[in-house]
């Protein structure tokens, strides 16, 4: 009897994002336990849930797993989104990581304090527009498939759509020079489960309310 | 025809040393062209063999792999390290996602202020002794094998030692209130690939010195100053 997958985070985006995604991708029900303060980060660590005292946590088949990449290749392997043989993980891998690495710096640009948060926001941008996407739209040009990897649909495929979408909702026209990247965005979210999942009342999170980040912050440290 | 991987860096440890501790481990022979010019870089940008534009690059198996986790993770599967199944897999990758957090804390010292080194070097020594090895002590102890996972030698195994040796250049009692780990340090480091890795004239590359930052800010042009955490 496998209880649905259950998310240890605070209601916001952070790193714990391309998990529901992923989850959400493979079409896979999971809850939700929100830390609303720093004594629930406690809590969760005096009871011996965080084997390294930080969250994400997914308590997942009888594991509480920690370490997002850890989570993320197990849930990958589970439904089967991770490739057929060495070979086509290694690819995947290798997008991730570089899809993983943009992800982080969009995402902690909203935490930074306000002198950095511009000047580390347009890093991230001018790396999506000459780093990370020229590389994406190659790949799809070179085999003119609608997935990145194997012909088939994989998790580099949900990680590229979310970082797309990341990139957008700060620059709306990124996507101007990359065609390729368009259309792969209109078939990648027109997947039953990921049109699901972009519909208002998923859950998806939202960008931090500038508000409440020191907030957040305050939770962790 | 398979050649040996083959090993694009700099003459030093950096993010291609635990690729080099895991190749080592599973008696893998590979070659290493180091990179000294910004020239050099400048090619390999323009071939097109970085992918992202960054190294590490390995050449294997007929790839340019780049991404320090995508490498690790293909030589572990390939040369099974990477545990028998799926579950065993998790624990090898929440186990290394931890000493990877650590080691990367060790990454960036050698390009901090020397105000900034001795507040890192204390944030290392606590994370380590308070965060890090207590976990690695109690996965030990609680089940009482030679291994980490599956009572099998795993790249979880090979990374750990990596890291212990790490804080310990650092710190060289570091160890002192954790016997399993002490245990784990002699036994896994007899292991004879391993043993024959720690030997003097291996290609491990020695703790970074100055040289070494100078060549990375040369090649890569990296010149702004990297923060500690």
């Amino acid at each position: 009897m496998a209880a649905k997958p259950k998310l240890h985070y605070v209601s916001e985006r952070g790193r714990m994002e391309p998990i529901r995604w992923l989850l959400a991708a493979a079409g896979i029900e999971f809850d939700e336990c929100f830390m609303k303060t720093k004594d629930d980060l406690l809590k969760l660590r005096k009871d011996g849930f965080l084997l390294f005292q930080q969250v994400p946590m997914v308590e997942i088949d009888g594991m509480k797993m920690v370490q997002t990449r850890a989570i993320l290749n197990y849930i990958a392997a589970k439904y089967n989104l991770y490739g057929k043989d060495l070979k086509e993980r290694a690819l995947i891998d290798m997008y991730v990581e570089g899809l993983f690495d943009l992800n982080e710096l969009i995402m902690t640009s909203d935490y930074q304090p306000a002198d950095k948060k511009e000047q580390q926001l347009a890093t991230a941008l001018d790396k999506a527009t000459n780093r990370y996407f020229p590389v994406f739209e190659k790949v799809l040009k070179d085999h003119g498939q609608d997935f990145l990897v194997g012909n088939r649909f994989s998790r580099a495929d949900v990680q590229l759509l979310e970082v797309l979408l990341m990139a957008e909702e700060c620059k709306p026209d990124i996507l101007a020079q990359f065609p390729l990247l368009q259309s792969f965005k209109a078939r990648i979210s027109n997947i039953p489960t990921i049109k699901k999942f972009l519909q208002p009342g998923s859950q998806r999170k939202s960008p931090p309310r500038q508000e409440d980040v020191p907030k957040i912050i305050k939770i962790f440290y | 025809m398979a050649g040996k991987p083959k090993l694009y860096y700099f003459n030093g440890r950096g993010k291609m040393e635990s690729i080099r501790w895991l190749l080592a481990a599973a008696g893998v022979e590979f070659e290493e062209e180091f990179l000294e010019t910004r020239e050099q870089y400048e090619k390999l940008l323009q071939d097109g063999s970085l992918l992202f534009q960054q190294v590490p690059m390995v050449e294997i198996d007929g790839m340019k792999m780049v991404q320090t986790r995508a490498i690790l993770n293909y030589i572990a599967a390939k040369y099974n390290l990477y545990g028998k199944d799926l579950k065993e897999r998790a624990l090898i990758d929440m186990y290394v996602g931890g000493t990877d957090d650590l080691m990367g804390f060790i990454l960036m010292f050698p390009f901090l202020s020397a105000e900034d080194k001795e507040k890192q070097h204390a944030f290392i020594v606590q994370k380590a002794t308070s965060r890090y090895f207590p976990a690695y002590e109690k996965v030990l102890k609680d089940h009482g094998h030679d291994f980490l996972v599956g009572n099998n030698f795993s790249w979880a195994d090979v990374h750990l030692l990596e890291a212990i040796l790490m804080v310990e250049e650092k710190k060289s009692d570091v160890l002192s209130g954790f016997p399993q780990l002490q245990a784990f340090k002699a036994r896994i480091s007899s292991i004879p690939t391993i043993k024959k890795f720690l030997e003097p004239g291996s290609q491990r590359k020695p703790v970074p010195d100055d040289k070494y930052v100078e060549t990375v800010r040369r090649v890569l042009c990296m010149y702004y100053d990297v923060k500690a955490n």
